[in-house]
C-alpha cells in the first residue's frame, strides 16, 4: 500500500500528480502529511515544488477550458476526503484524451466533480449571502463563520469589491483563520490565542461602536415586520437558511 | 440617532411588506473609486423571512400617508392605521448601515401619494440621489414610480435607479377602475412609457458617448394582483405576454390577493391567498421566457385557466400527447425542453453529453432529469416503451398526482419555485 503525503495546498497536490506521472506510481491515497497513517503503510512526501505544479497546471490548460480549470480548484476546496483521488482521475482522463472531456457527464468522475462543484460554489455563495459584520468600537467591520468548505478565498475578491471604504476581518473559526481588508489589500491573518468574541461570533458591547446594537435591533424588527404571517411557513425558512449559520447570524441568535 | 426612528421603520417596512418583487436581479455595477457597494448582478438573499421569502432588499415606503383609496390596498386613506413617513436623510443612513453590515443588497423603495404625484416623487428620487452622489452608494436602487409622476422626475429617477417599476394592479382596467377609483390604465402605462423611452434613449446616447450615465439598467417591472377580481388566468398571462414585448420589461409579479379590507365588498372575501394559482402563474411565466413557450399553448380560449392539481407544463404535456415520446438522443434543445420532469439544467447537460455517447436512463437520472415523470414522455437506449401514448393521458395524470399530494403541500407555498419540470 502507498500512501502520497502533501501539504493540503492545491500546489502540492499538482506536484503529488506531477510526481505521479514522473515516478510512474499509483497510489493508493494522497493524503495530509498530519493524518495517522497505519505502520506498515508506504509513503512518498511531496515536497511542494510550484516548477512542477505549473507544468501539470499548464500540461492541462491545453486540454480544458479555464472555466473546468477554475472548477478543479473549487472542488479542491471541498477538503472532502479523497477528493484528491477523483481530482487525479480526472486529469489523468484528460490529459489522455484528445478532446475535453469536461461536458461528458455519462463519465462519473466527471458528474460527481460538476456535483461537489455545485455545492463548493453554493456554500461560496452562503457566505456573500449569511457574512454579518458587526461594527467595532475602532471602526472595523468583523464578521465569523464556519463554512462547511473552505471558500473564504474564493470570497475575497466580492468583499472587497463591495466593502472597497470600511476596514473588515472575516475570520473562519473552524479552520482558525481569517482575512483582513485594511483598505488597501485584503491579507491572511491568524489569532494566537482564540479572543473572547470567537467562541461566539460575538463582540462585546464595550468594543462595539455605540450604534452597532441599535442597528441589530433595527435589523431584528425590519425582518418581523415584513413577514407575512398568513403564509408562516418555517420548514421553508430552514431550507434556505440552514440552521448550521444561526449561530452567527444577528436575527437569529 | 432618533428613537423614532424605531416605529417608523416598523410601520413603514410592513406597508410596504406585499409588494413581493424581492429580485435584485439584472444589473451588474462594479464599485467605482473605492466608493461603497457594488450589484452584483445577480441578485443575492441575505436572509429569509419566516414565511420563506428570500429578503434582498431593505423594502419599505417613505410614507404610509396617501390621499388615494385602492380597495386591495392597507393604505388607503378611508383605512384606520397609524401614519408615519421617513425623514430622506433617515431613510439614507438605514440603508448605507444595513449596506455595510451586509444585511441587504440596496433599497426598494415606494411610497403613498402626498399632495399630488410629483411632490412625492421628487422625494423619492431625492433618497436615491443623496445615497450616490453624497454616499458614492453603489448598491442596488428600485424605486416604484408614483402613478401620475411627470416625464422630468421619471427621467431623474432613471439616473440614479437600477430598477423602476409602475404596478398595473389590477389584470384589467375594469377591475382596476373598480377598486382603485383614483387610478386608471393611463396613470400606469405612462410613466411605464417614459421609462421604456428612457432606457432606450439611453441606449443610442451610449453608443454615441460611451460614458453617457447609464438609464435605469436593470430595466423595469410591474406587478398585478391575482385572485381579487374575476379576471382569468388567459387574461392574465396574455397580458403578461403583451408587457415582455415591450423593451425594457424584465419581470411580471403575481400576487395572491390577501384579505385585509374587511368591510369591502367590492374585493372576495378569502380565506387564505390564493398560493397554488399564483405558483401556476410563476411556473407559466417561466415556461413563456425560458423554455420557449407560446402563451397560447399554455392558455386559450378553450382551455382559459391553469390546472391546480399539476403544473402547467405537464398540463401541456397531457393535452398534447402527439409530440411524444421524444427521443432524447436525437431530439433537438427546444424539444427535450418540453418533457415534463427536464428542467433547463438537465436540457444542456443531456445535450452536451449525448456527444460522447448514447444516453441510458441511469444517466439521465444523474443528470438530475426527474424519471418519474420523464420517463412517460421520453425514449432512450432500453427503456421500456410505456408512454403517454401507450398509457393514457388521465392515467399518468392519476399516477403523477395521488402518490405526491402529500409532498406537494409543502412545496406549494413558496413564491419562486426553481422550476424542474
Ligand atoms: S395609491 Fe398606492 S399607497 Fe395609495 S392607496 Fe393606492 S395602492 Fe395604496
Amino acid at each position: 500500500m502507498l500512501y502520497y503525503l502533501y501539504d493540503n495546498t492545491f500546489e502540492g497536490f499538482l506536484t503529488a500528480v506531477f510526481d505521479i506521472y514522473f515516478r510512474k506510481e499509483n497510489p493508493e491515497r494522497i493524503v495530509n502529511q498530519t493524518t495517522d497513517i497505519l505502520l506498515f503503510t508506504e509513503t512518498h512526501t511531496i515536497i511542494t515544488d510550484e516548477e512542477k505544479a505549473s507544468r501539470v497546471f499548464l500540461g492541462l490548460k491545453k486540454k480544458i477550458s479555464r472555466s473546468a480549470l477554475n472548477m478543479l480548484y473549487l472542488c479542491f476546496l471541498s477538503e472532502l476526503p479523497d477528493i484528491e483521488l477523483i481530482l487525479l482521475r480526472y486529469i489523468q482522463k484528460s490529459l489522455a484524451s484528445d478532446i475535453s472531456i469536461e461536458t461528458n457527464f455519462a463519465d462519473d468522475d466527471v458528474l460527481e466533480l460538476s456535483k461537489i462543484h455545485k455545492k463548493v460554489s453554493r456554500e461560496a455563495e452562503r457566505m456573500r449571502m449569511f457574512v454579518r459584520f458587526q461594527k467595532t468600537a475602532d471602526g472595523l467591520f468583523f464578521a465569523a463563520m464556519e463554512p462547511l468548505y473552505n471558500v473564504l478565498p474564493i470570497c475575497a475578491d466580492f468583499f472587497q469589491d463591495r466593502y472597497a471604504d470600511q476596514a473588515w476581518l472575516i475570520y473562519d473559526t473552524r479552520r482558525q483563520f481569517g482575512l483582513y481588508y485594511d483598505l488597501k489589500t485584503v491579507e491572511i491573518v491568524r489569532f494566537e490565542q482564540t479572543p473572547d468574541f470567537l467562541r461566539n461570533g460575538k463582540i462585546k458591547q464595550e468594543q462595539q461602536d455605540e450604534s452597532e446594537t441599535a442597528f441589530q435591533d433595527l435589523w431584528k424588527d425590519y425582518l418581523s415586520s415584513i413577514t407575512i404571517r398568513e403564509r408562516k411557513n418555517l420548514k421553508l425558512q430552514r431550507q434556505f437558511m440552514p440552521k448550521r449559520f444561526w449561530k452567527y447570524l444577528v436575527e437569529k441568535s | 440617532m432618533n428613537p423614532q426612528i424605531f416605529d417608523k421603520l416598523k410601520t413603514l417596512a410592513e406597508a410596504a411588506k406585499y409588494d413581493v418583487s424581492c429580485a435584485s436581479s439584472g444589473t451588474s455595477r462594479p464599485n467605482s473609486e473605492k466608493g461603497l457597494g457594488s450589484a452584483a448582478g445577480w441578485g443575492i438573499c441575505h436572509s429569509f423571512t419566516e414565511d420563506g421569502r428570500c429578503v434582498s432588499l431593505l423594502k419599505t415606503m417613505l410614507t404610509n400617508y396617501c390621499i388615494y383609496d385602492c380597495g386591495y390596498c392597507a393604505n388607503r386613506r378611508s383605512n384606520d392605521i397609524p401614519r408615519t413617513t421617513f425623514s430622506v436623510s433617515e431613510l439614507v443612513e438605514l440603508t448605507i448601515e444595513f449596506y455595510r453590515r451586509n444585511y441587504i443588497e440596496g433599497l426598494f423603495l415606494s411610497s403613498g401619494i402626498v399632495r399630488n404625484a410629483d411632490y412625492t416623487m421628487e422625494r423619492m428620487v431625492r433618497v436615491a440621489k443623496d445615497l450616490r452622489t453624497i454616499h458614492r452608494y453603489n448598491g442596488y436602487i428600485h424605486l416604484k414610480s408614483i402613478p401620475g409622476a411627470s416625464r422630468e422626475l421619471v427621467a431623474e429617477a432613471g439616473l440614479y435607479a437600477d430598477r423602476l417599476s409602475c404596478n398595473i394592479e389590477m389584470p384589467s382596467e375594469q377591475s382596476l377602475k373598480l377598486i382603485a377609483p383614483d387610478k386608471d390604465y393611463q396613470s400606469v402605462f405612462r410613466p411605464m412609457h417614459y421609462i421604456q423611452q428612457g432606457v432606450l434613449e439611453n441606449k443610442e446616447d451610449r453608443k454615441k458617448f460611451r460614458h453617457a450615465p447609464r438609464f435605469a439598467p436593470a430595466g423595469q417591472s410591474t406587478q398585478m394582483i391575482i385572485g381579487g377580481s374575476p379576471d382569468d388566468d388567459n387574461k392574465i398571462l396574455h397580458l403578461a405576454n403583451a408587457m415582455y414585448q415591450r423593451p425594457a420589461m424584465k419581470r411580471v409579479y403575481y400576487s395572491g390577493y390577501i384579505h385585509i379590507n374587511q368591510y369591502d365588498t367590492r374585493l372576495p372575501a378569502l380565506i387564505t391567498p390564493p398560493l397554488v394559482r399564483e405558483n401556476r402563474l410563476y411556473q407559466s411565466d417561466w415556461l413563456m421566457r425560458f423554455y420557449g413557450f407560446k402563451v397560447d399553448e399554455i392558455v386559450n380560449e378553450k382551455h382559459p385557466n391553469l390546472e391546480l392539481e399539476i403544473d402547467p407544463k405537464l398540463s401541456w404535456a397531457l393535452r398534447n400527447p402527439q409530440f411524444f415520446p421524444v427521443d432524447v438522443n436525437t431530439a433537438d434543445y427546444e424539444m427535450i425542453l418540453r418533457i415534463p420532469g427536464v428542467g433547463v439544467k438537465s436540457a444542456q447537460l443531456i445535450i452536451a453529453s449525448r456527444k460522447f455517447g448514447r444516453l441510458t436512463s441511469e444517466n439521465l437520472k444523474k443528470i438530475g432529469v426527474v424519471m418519474k415523470r420523464a420517463r412517460y414522455f421520453i425514449t432512450c437506449n432500453e427503456l421500456p416503451t410505456f408512454t403517454v401514448n401507450e398509457a393514457k393521458p388521465e392515467y399518468i395524470r392519476r399516477a403523477l398526482t395521488e402518490p405526491t399530494k402529500k409532498k406537494r403541500k409543502t412545496n406549494e407555498r413558496q413564491m419562486k419555485i426553481p422550476f424542474e419540470g
